[in-house]
């Protein structure tokens, strides 16, 4: 039985104790290894180079054995060229910035459609069973089956390749919207709604914040999806009227019989998708997911 | 003024919760009426399937009542839950604020009264870490500045420590009686399993039997804080309490 006196020093002892667990319990980080920043980049960029290193080297291993005669089947040196002449005349970075800024601003606004859509159906019930089924079989149905018809609707303007980055992105924007609704935590809504958080002010500070990682996910398929649908419509609604984007390019390859340029092109799409993705949207993810404990690292 | 002396901060009469199932409808708790007074500590003891966490459900607003009443003078009752239910997008010291501002405090006054709440639960340093970053026992403490600023006068608390490791248990026991103390007319509804840590905090144990849940006794406890979960009688009393619980839970197993 402890005394009166014992208590109240033990009681004194209390914040000693508190900072004790406190220091002790604090999940401690994951053991740093000691490789500085330049390991680090090494160790991250070297494997895939390696990769992409042997495929061209099979690829240059294809082209010699003479599979296909070279004006059909180029080899890595031709295409790089054809890549370097496009350079000299001045004009591909016009193009690429053609794609892009059309990918932007199609992005954009299928974001600005996608976003209230999304937030629609996956708040109110009868919205939900009347449109949820649509938007996800709209998600698995490829758009560049849009593309002849926007071309019928809208003839070979920008209408037409707008009309498809829109119905190839909303659907995917709105769906990770949706999923990241669906994957709050019922905790976190219960417990907002004991501290007045109801109604819009529920939507606010509870509910759109907590869903930020699956619209996250949604926005960068949504670029993916975007981007892909760009190019299809690019490659068929191609005509002197429009402005020259990757897709143009690449088309207009295929009709000279250009194939290197041909290669070349499709590299291009390749690598300004990719590249966009890693350089916008992998680090916003990273960052948010950090933020929030889920996923290693400072 | 005398009025508001007098009135309980809940007063709960002849509740009744009942769910439909299977062709007629199960009761989860029959006929409660349970008062707390201002500044009052109350512990709801009982063994699962008693209905204690659907009380405090009701009592804090989540749900409404087959029947009966339940009166809070003044603002929504805070709530801890078993989880610390803490936002993991805002730091410790944001989910405080976000409670304050709700509750309609200026903006140029959250910060510092922020900062006094974490300061009253020992996290003086803790303003800007994620929640991810906190211990267990951390993350409750935050919780518990949370429910502390919406500044209600009716404080429930859903088991918040069951999951902790019983050091830390022990710990946020002592805080937790420390700063209801502090807090002065703060009354507080606690609903727990845990027979030790009911007699540990409480001035009043009420016993719910199961199945359906109804009050099966009540006890007084006198012992003076600040008490230790090892006391001679804080271990009489969980004891005696922890007999008329094994009675009500043996009475389950006759058919």
């Amino acid at each position: 039985m402890a005394g009166t006196d014992t208590k109240a020093a033990e009681t004194g002892d209390l914040a000693a104790l508190e900072a004790g667990l406190d220091a002790l319990e604090r999940p401690a980080g994951p053991p740093r290894r000691g490789a500085g920043p330049a390991r680090a980049l090494l160790s991250a960029v070297l494997p895939p180079l390696l990769a992409v290193g042997l495929l061209l080297g099979a690829w240059q291993l294809i082209c010699m054995a003479e599979v296909k005669p070279r004006y059909l089947l180029p080899g890595p040196l031709d295409v790089w060229r054809a890549l370097v002449d496009q350079w000299y005349e001045g004009t591909i970075l016009g193009v690429i910035w053609e794609s892009v800024s059309r990918g932007a601003l199609g992005f954009a606004v299928a974001t600005l459609v996608a976003t209230p859509l999304g937030l629609l159906v996956g708040r109110v019930t009868p919205v939900r069973m009347a449109v949820g089924p649509i938007l996800s079989g709209l998600q698995s149905l490829p758009s560049v089956a849009w593309v002849p018809a926007a071309v019928v609707w809208f003839g070979l303007t920008d209408a037409t390749i707008y009309a498809v980055v829109l119905l190839g992105a909303v659907p995917s924007i709105a769906n990770g919207l949706i999923s990241g609704m669906d994957h709050v935590p019922p905790i976190y809504l219960r417990a907002g709604r004991t501290m007045g958080a109801t109604g819009l002010a529920g939507v606010r500070h509870v509910l759109l914040p907590a869903a930020i990682p699956g619209y996250l996910a949604g926005l960068k398929q949504g670029w993916a999806f975007s981007w892909r649908s760009l190019m299809a419509a690019e490659l068929i609604a191609s005509s002197p009227d429009l402005g020259m984007g990757l897709g143009q390019l690449l088309e207009n390859a295929r009709v000279n019989q250009d194939m290197s340029l041909v290669l070349a092109s499709i590299l291009l799409v390749l690598v300004v998708g990719v590249g966009i993705e890693l350089l916008v949207f992998a680090p916003l993810q990273r960052r948010v997911l950090r933020g929030r404990g889920l996923m290693d690292g400072k | 003024m005398s009025s508001v002396l007098t009135e309980a901060a809940v007063r709960i009469e002849h509740l009744t919760m009942s769910f439909p199932a299977g062709t007629g409808r199960q009761v989860v708790l029959n006929d409660i009426s349970l008062s707390v007074a201002p500044g009052e500590f109350v512990t709801v003891l009982g063994a699962s399937g008693c209905g204690k966490s659907t009380l405090l459900n009701l009592v804090a607003g989540l749900d409404r009542p087959t029947a009966g009443s339940i009166e809070i003078p003044g603002e929504r009752p805070a709530l801890m839950f078993q989880e610390h239910a803490l936002f993991p997008w805002l730091t410790a010291g944001q989910n405080i604020e976000l409670a304050l501002k709700l509750r309609g405090m200026a903006k140029g006054e959250r910060r510092a009264e922020a900062e006094r709440l974490l300061e009253l639960v020992r996290l003086g340093g803790a303003y800007g870490k994620r929640v991810h970053e906190l211990s267990g026992g951390m993350r409750q403490r935050v919780a518990l500045a949370r429910a502390l600023a919406q500044d209600s006068r009716l404080l429930l608390m859903d088991e918040p420590f069951a999951a902790l490791d019983a050091i830390t248990r022990d710990v946020l026991h002592d805080e937790l009686t420390r700063v209801w103390a502090a807090q002065g007319r703060l009354s507080v509804l606690f609903v727990t399993h845990n027979v030790r840590e009911a007699v540990r905090l409480a001035q009043r144990v009420v016993l719910l039997s199961s199945r359906p849940g109804r009050i099966a006794r009540e006890w007084t406890v006198d012992i003076p804080q600040p008490r230790r979960i090892e006391d001679a009688d804080v271990a009489e009393l969980s004891q005696e309490i922890t007999q008329q619980l094994r009675k009500e839970i043996s009475r389950h197993g006759r058919h």
